[in-house]
């Protein structure tokens, strides 16, 4: 189990030279995921509708990586998104981040136990088209599910 | 800085993971855990500052508790990076909830360098992938062992 959580992880970490195997990853995620939520829950609409909302986005992709952790099936607990949009020409990755957040406020502050963050500009999500996949949990959800 | 961005793709697939089992961590991590001692702005910035690096994490180093501490975890492993402060806020909601205010930021784990905040695991895997953490390390006076190109194989 260690293992292969190891070699999830450098798959992960080794960026553009495994890219292709980071998005085969992401694809089992991908199937992994609809496969618990074959319907788009209230918290991600909520999720989505307030992130266009707030930073009119270009491409926005949203899934459901509730499945993947401790938490009952249809969970709407963890979550990871791309938001690409002009908004984040000229800020920094902790900026760009702090935007999200703000828009999604009521979320993290309720439901939402983890939002993985992707915020890139158009020419960013166009270097790299793509919902990057998520480590493994580690089973920390499973005791701690009820505040994030 | 692409030069030294490919070398240290490079180091990082010579590098084994499978390496890191049961030995995580260096002999210089602390994880300090509960003894942060109090949740208070001043209390927490001065907790923050007290190390060159500072991180929160949902379990230890050692045992990480969730899939972005772990990760986080592995990239401080990666550069070498064995001297840091670690706090298991699992053993702590006041500092869970304290450092979320403090930093203005919702989730843990979260990473200080030099009392700054960072940003979390997207931030510090983004900075690890496009080569700003080696040199925002390098501010600090932490050398990444990712620009050692040979010492990789040895060092398992």
């Amino acid at each position: 189990m260690q293992t292969k959580n190891y070699s999830h992880l450098r798959r992960m970490l080794s960026g553009r030279l495994v890219r292709r195997l980071v998005s085969m990853a992401g694809r089992v995620c991908l199937s992994r995921g609809s496969a618990g939520s074959a319907t788009v829950g209230p918290v991600e609409a909520a999720i989505r509708a307030k992130l266009e909302q707030a930073l009119n986005p270009e491409v926005l992709e949203l899934r459901n990586e509730s499945g993947g952790h401790a938490v009952p099936p249809g969970s709407e607990t963890h979550f990871r998104v791309a938001v690409v949009s002009a908004r984040f020409e000229g800020l920094s990755p902790l900026q760009r981040h702090r935007l999200v957040h703000d828009a999604l406020s009521e979320e993290l502050a309720g439901p939402v136990h983890a939002l993985a963050i992707q915020a890139r500009t158009p020419a960013q999500w166009r270097e790299n088209p793509q919902l990057d996949a998520s480590p493994p949990c580690l089973g920390g959800s499973k005791k701690t599910r009820e505040t994030p | 800085m692409s030069g030294s961005l490919s070398r240290a793709a490079a180091a990082l697939l010579r590098w084994g993971f499978g390496a890191g089992r049961g030995g995580l961590r260096g002999p210089g991590v602390r994880a300090t855990g509960s003894s942060a001692g109090g949740c208070s702005a001043e209390q927490l910035d001065a907790l923050v500052k007290k190390d060159k690096v500072v991180v929160f994490l949902k379990g230890t180093p050692e045992q990480p508790q969730c899939g972005f501490s772990n990760a986080v975890v592995q990239i401080l492993r990666l550069h070498g990076v064995r001297d840091y402060a670690a706090y298991n806020v699992l053993d702590d909601p006041e500092l869970r909830q304290g450092i979320k205010d403090y930093s203005n930021w919702p989730t843990i784990p979260q990473v200080f360098l030099n009392g700054e905040f960072v940003g979390g695991c997207d931030i510090l895997l983004q900075m690890h992938q496009n080569g700003d953490l080696v040199e925002e390390l390098k501010k600090l006076g932490i050398r990444s062992v990712l620009l050692d190109e040979k010492k990789d194989q040895d060092s398992k």
